[in-house]
């Protein structure tokens, strides 16, 4: 097996640009070994010839000025990709071949980089484990045991799994950082409206953020900075310069101030994850940075919020998924409800279905504001938790989840212990913050865990540093044997 | 009902009682392209011919509100001396059906664009003001086509998603009269504004009616019911009249009325139950995350103020004093922006009142007989205000003036021309006419003797005879005027 696919996204950049590899072999690389790792599934989709021919067409005429020259990758099948199936892993759109292109994937083929494929994902991106996928679970690559997390856990175990260069996923409540930190990779979810979501499947609006997702905090920098912009095609999304983090980024963090929120440290943590917290105050202490303890009093009602705001907006967003005018539609049914009941009924799978129905109730009038228009009000207070502190500090520092990966079939019965992976991420989507996970270490298992960094809105530079900060002084070491070849 | 006093009641057995209609008015926004996506809105496409990804909700689609829509509302809001709300939020409301892409409608719930304004109805019985409650803007639904296979149901998405303002009165209308100068007015000051062309046969314009009944004298308004989507103001006044009858009746069985919502059946003209309001849908309105709140900066609607042309109301004020048309005359006048700027035409160049005169007689008979709008009429404001003037003058009379109208309308010449041509002008020369009348009572001497002996009848015939032999031009004040100082003498 090739070594060259083990390398970072920027590494493998440098060699195309010395002409020390053709996007032609890289790609055949990536396919070759994309062949042998069936047994992860963390694949949907394929698009080999596709990405042979662009590869191709790179090579006779290569713009090597671009971010991404020639670099193939594969996305999370949540981005709708012009002539390819998109499936947001679930039967419903199992065969659905968009006619147009999301804007974040259209900004990374703008900037040299190629399809490679559609990566397996949670369904419509609502779990935690990417067990709920249509197309089958997706396999951990750090033990085969193991969930890769999820949503984007398809992103994840490729990525870990030496399947693609890079890649992206969307961030709903955790969707990108957890999967980050349970396979050993760097995940960053952007400030809401930096990435545009038109395009991408929608869970809940007022929470999807696309990201990318990459083996270090240079790459993820990178990948950033080709797929952030403003699209006037997405109302939510922020008009503001490019800018250029690859470029600015640096190590030195002395005199920043880090926030330790004294409330992620929840009951029954393991002791592995307080031990890991501390390890990365002291790492950006010794660099210089001021660590100070706060208090973001309303963290203990994001959950309860999340899990209101979500399954609202989703049961909404998700109508239209009827039978009427693409994807699944069931042949069974005498007339228009039965046909849009038995469509809804065969085409989504359980965890969908909870989530509609929890929105659907909490939308209901006489609920509405017990429930949707109270979860509203608590969000606000959440983010004015944050925007308080921000006047104090200038990155957070907590876990990104309370746990290592957990096994296959662990949570799928206990939704709510399921939910509560998403304890330290869901406050940052509520809040509209960025915030990057980068491995931190591992636990007694050798399973990787992860820190998270939370910024201010639009500091998506500033986190990116102390990341690289962290990064260049914790001598991680993700350990991938390579057992399913 | 051409009387002076309101008096539409309904006659129970046992009590009289008041109708109280409120409307829920359906109007398009006159725009190139949709509320929340580019496709355009053209009447009578090809089917499913102005969809875009948007207005069929594909995956990851969102919608970006077309501003030039905003603005719409906000002139018609100002047309309507409306409050224009600086923060509004579009919302969305909830529900399965195969024409409604989204499975969800955007529209405004809580917080609309335009608050209270009102509108002012000129009623036989006076002049009366209707409040407005609100108007919002929304998003059309597409078109459900259950008649073309017997087995399927098409489903035409090019009314998906175009721009609709709902207009909201208060229960301030009491007769199926009112509806209709209502309904009418509210067509005239869209119109003027250009915001929506009112047009009810293409759907452009379309009503919720609520009706309730109550006794005469009574404060607290009755249970109501809505009648939906009827599309013409006949309708709209059948189905008032209906089920105004049918809720007296219920009452005067000592019965209750159901709050629900029923359909008009245009072909047996009856009201039926559609839905209870126990099964009334559950939308589960709330504000679409994919649009920002809906800010409106105070300079733009300043702005928007100042463009505004004049509207009906004023403009009617104004006809009366600028050209001393009665109420009436103004009202007719001022119906129609093309009516009032072809009225103003002529008038600047003829006589205001007798153009009036002519305008809402002649010209109107003959543009109804034909099916013509005022715009496409075949004599032009130009000619028009040349024969007021030939009339005004003198130099034809008005018999004359008929014939020459006519010819007008057959040709679209200038009257003058007509005139000249046919040798229609009036004879009014008074020697000539002097020499004509001499001629005839020199032929008539009995008849001379007989009127001066008291026969004053008998001046009718020598006018007769006089315009007999002119041709019908003789000036017919001068001819009077001869007639009597030769017959003295």
């Amino acid at each position: 097996m090739s070594e060259i696919v083990k390398k970072n996204l920027s590494e493998i950049i440098d060699l195309i640009k010395k002409k020390e590899i053709k996007s032609e072999e890289l790609a055949n690389l990536y396919i070759d070994k994309v062949n042998k790792s069936k047994k992860l599934n963390s694949y949907i989709t394929t698009c080999f010839e596709h990405a042979i021919q662009k590869s191709k067409e790179f090579d006779k005429k290569p713009n090597l000025n671009s971010l991404l020259p020639g670099v193939p990758l594969a996305v999370k099948d949540l981005f709708c990709t012009n002539g390819f199936k998109t499936t947001a892993g679930s039967k419903m759109l199992e065969n659905f071949i968009p006619q147009y292109e999301s804007t974040v994937t259209e900004n990374l083929w703008k900037e040299g980089a190629i399809l490679l494929g559609k990566l397996n994902c949670d369904e419509y991106a609502m779990g935690s484990s990417n067990e709920t996928s249509y197309f089958g679970n997706v396999v951990n690559p750090i033990a085969k045991d193991t969930v890769p997390g999820g949503s984007s856990g398809g992103s994840a175990s490729a990525l870990a799994a030496d399947l693609t260069p890079a890649t992206i996923g969307t961030d709903t409540g955790g969707s990108i950082r957890q999967p980050a930190s349970f396979t050993g990779t760097v995940g960053l979810k952007p400030t809401y409206g930096l990435c545009s979501r038109w395009g991408i499947v929608a869970f809940a609006s007022s929470l999807d953020q696309a990201g990318p997702m990459t083996k270090s905090v240079k790459d993820c920098s990178i990948m950033l900075e080709a797929m952030a912009g403003f699209d006037k095609k997405d109302s939510t999304s922020i008009e503001k310069k490019k800018e250029n983090y690859s470029k600015n980024l640096k190590t030195d963090i002395k005199g920043l101030k880090i926030g330790i929120p004294k409330e992620y440290r929840v009951d029954n943590m393991p002791k592995e994850i307080d031990e890991l917290w501390n390890k990365g105050k002291s790492i950006l202490k010794d660099l210089g940075a001021d660590i100070i303890d706060i208090s973001l009093p309303h963290t203990k009602y994001a959950l309860p919020t999340y899990y209101i705001v979500a399954p609202a907006e989703a049961s909404s967003n998700l109508a239209r998924y009827d039978g009427v005018k693409y994807g699944y539609r069931s042949s069974k049914g005498n007339d228009l409800i039965e046909m849009y009941e038995n469509t809804r009924s065969e085409g989504f799978g359980d965890e969908v279905k909870r989530r509609i129905l929890i929105g659907t109730y909490v939308l209901s009038s006489g609920y509405y504001d017990a429930y949707y228009l109270k979860a509203q009000k608590v969000r606000q207070l959440i983010k004015k938790d944050f925007d308080e502190n921000f006047g104090k500090v200038d990155a957070i520092l907590t876990p990104s989840t309370p746990s290592s990966a957990f096994k296959i079939g662990e949570k799928t019965n206990d939704p709510i212990s399921m939910y509560l992976n998403d304890i330290f991420t869901v406050p940052v989507n509520l809040a509209g913050l960025p915030a990057i996970s980068v491995p931190a270490g591992l636990d007694k298992k050798g399973y990787p865990l992860g820190l998270q960094l939370i910024g201010k809105t639009l500091d998506e530079q500033n986190i990116l540093n102390v990341a690289y900060a962290f990064e260049k002084n914790c001598n991680f070491k993700n350990e991938i044997k390579n057992w399913w070849l | 009902m051409s009387k002076d006093k309101f008096d539409y009641f309904i006659k129970g057995e046992k009590n009289n009682y008041e109708v109280i209609i409120g409307l829920e008015v359906h109007a398009q926004v006159s725009s190139n392209s949709k509320l929340f996506s580019g496709s355009a809105t053209k009447f009578g496409a090809e089917p499913n011919s102005q969809v875009s990804l948007i207005d069929s909700a594909f995956p990851g689609m969102l919608p970006v509100i077309n501003k030039e829509c905003i603005n719409q509302a906000i002139r018609t809001g100002l047309g309507l001396n409306a409050k224009i709300n600086n923060n509004s939020v579009f919302d969305r409301k909830n529900y399965f059906y195969a024409d409604l892409p989204q499975g969800y409608q955007i529209s405004q719930y809580k917080n609309p664009i335009v608050g209270e304004g009102k509108v002012l109805l000129d009623m036989p019985y006076g002049s009366k003001e209707i409040g407005i409650e609100r108007l919002h803007l929304e998003q059309d639904a597409g078109k459900s086509i259950h008649d073309m296979d017997p087995s399927s149901t098409y489903v035409d998405l090019n009314r998906s998603g175009i721009a609709l303002m709902e207009i909201v009165s208060k229960p301030d209308l009491r007769s199926p009269e009112e509806v209709n100068a209502y309904i009418k007015k509210l067509r005239t000051i869209m119109r003027y504004l250009g915001t929506c062309d009112g047009n009810m046969q293409e759907g452009s314009l379309r009503a919720d009616v609520n009706v309730s009944v109550r006794q005469v004298g009574d404060k607290n308004f009755g249970t109501r019911c809505e009648i939906k989507n009827v599309n013409s103001i006949k309708f709209m006044q059948m189905a008032i009249e209906y089920e105004a009858k049918r809720q007296v009746e219920l009452l005067d069985e000592g019965k209750k009325i159901e709050q629900e919502t029923r359909l008009f059946d245009t072909k047996k003209n009856e009201t039926r139950s559609m839905r209870s309001k126990e099964d009334a849908h559950d939308y589960r309105y709330f504000p679409d995350p994919d649009l920002l709140p809906l800010k409106i900066e105070q300079k733009l609607i300043d702005d928007l103020k100042k463009t505004l042309p004049e509207l009906p109301d004023n403009k009617k004020e104004r006809f009366m004093s600028d050209y001393g048309l009665n109420s009436y005359e103004a009202n007719v006048l001022v119906s129609e922006k093309e009516i009032s700027n072809y009225y103003e035409e002529v008038a600047k160049l003829s006589d205001k009142k007798l153009a009036a005169t002519w305008m809402m007689g002649d010209l109107f008979a003959m543009l109804n007989d034909k099916g013509l709008n005022i715009s496409k009429s075949p004599i032009s404001a130009k000619n028009f205000a040349e024969l007021i003037q030939s009339i005004k003058s003198g130099e034809i009379s008005g018999r004359i003036a008929k014939e020459v109208f006519e010819l007008m309308v057959e040709s679209g010449d200038n009257p003058k021309k007509i005139i000249e041509s046919k040798g229609m002008k009036q004879q009014s020369d008074p020697k000539e006419l002097e020499k004509i009348i001499n001629e005839i009572l020199t032929k008539n001497k009995d008849k001379v003797d007989q009127y001066k002996s008291g026969k004053e009848k008998l001046f009718g015939f020598f006018v007769g005879q006089v315009m007999k032999q002119s041709g019908g031009k003789a000036n017919p004040q001068l001819t009077n005027d001869i007639l009597k100082k030769l017959l003295k003498g």
